[in-house]
């Protein structure tokens, strides 16, 4: 019989996973140490940090897709977007705080994508908390070297006419890639071309959705 | 291209917090934008009155920074290199 040891299963037939329940780090617990201290100190409170956490939680890729489709329909708006990035984003309540944001835009002969070698700077004002691959020393090592290798694996064969442009975003800047409109969504509302534009479309290992797959 | 102003990044390995990648190091670039400024993260990282420089993206052909192993010389490396980074430079292949 199929579920014979029932020591080891669950209701379900399935064995039971483990617990991940392992003891805190060297950090995490400094982490904690240097919270508390600041909360009885009264540098700050429980309730402001909590705050801090939901705010970074409630951002998501879905902000930049809605700057990236209204760069795609409003020319003002784009040509602002291209100039001021920062300005542009807050205008539409997507504060990049004391960073500066560049909008980077793809066309027929230019691709753009990101990387942050030196750590893992992310656009999080637009795209919230960075995925874990891009924070890997795989890909910030490997995007400055073989971009074109790295973007075929993510599933993206550029023609030898477009130039890729890599952006190690050293210091100050944060960057977001406006991906090229999909053909065949001249008649569509900003809401629906919003759906098309995916999270690595907007770092640059991915293009947007086209139609038929949305 | 001739209106390019190419700047040499500093081939030093100083000690300590620096944002000036070491693969770009040595490497000659033109200047794409000039941003700033901002101050000199070697000193804020220490807690230091930082100095406020200019902040320059510089953009780098492949086959500048990987040459023969470029996967394709003509893609382009931009970075964020404060200006005491930088020292003026001729351009690194004929235009």
């Amino acid at each position: 019989m199929p579920h014979d040891h029932h020591d080891h299963l669950s209701p379900s037939g399935h064995p039971y996973r483990p617990d991940d329940d392992h003891p805190l780090t060297y950090w995490q617990q400094m982490e904690i140490a240097v919270r508390e201290l600041l909360i009885e100190k009264g540098v700050t409170t429980a309730a402001a940090i909590n705050a801090q956490i939901e705010a970074m939680d409630a951002r998501s890729p879905a902000h930049g897709a809605a700057v990236v489709a209204r760069a795609w329909t409003d020319p003002d708006f784009r040509a602002a977007l291209l100039e001021d990035a920062s300005a542009a984003t807050r205008g539409m309540g997507f504060d990049i705080g004391p960073m500066r944001l560049i909008a980077l835009e793809n066309t027929e002969h230019i691709h753009n994508i990101v990387v942050c070698t030196l750590c893992s700077c992310y656009p999080r004002n637009l795209l919230g908390l960075p995925p874990d691959w891009y924070k890997s020393r795989a890909y910030r090592s490997r995007t400055v070297k073989e971009p074109r290798k790295v973007l075929a694996e993510f599933g993206v064969t550029l023609p030898d006419t477009t130039t890729v442009h890599v952006h190690d975003s050293t210091a100050d800047m944060r960057y977001v890639v406006i991906p090229q409109r999909p053909a065949g969504t001249d008649e569509w509302h900003v809401d629906d071309l919003a759906k098309l534009v995916t999270r690595d479309s907007m770092i640059g290992t991915g293009l947007a959705k086209s139609p038929d797959a949305a | 291209m001739s209106d390019r102003q190419y700047m040499r990044v500093r081939a030093d390995m100083p000690p300590g917090h620096v944002r000036t990648p070491s693969y770009l190091r040595g490497k000659i670039g033109w200047v794409e934008r000039t941003l700033g400024p901002f101050p000199n993260p070697e000193q804020l990282a220490y807690g230091l009155n930082a100095q406020a420089l200019p902040l320059l993206r510089v953009r780098f052909s492949m086959a500048e920074v990987w040459g023969e192993a470029s996967e394709n010389p003509a893609d382009t490396i931009d970075a964020e290199i404060y200006s005491h980074w930088l020292e003026p430079a001729e351009a690194p292949h004929a235009p």
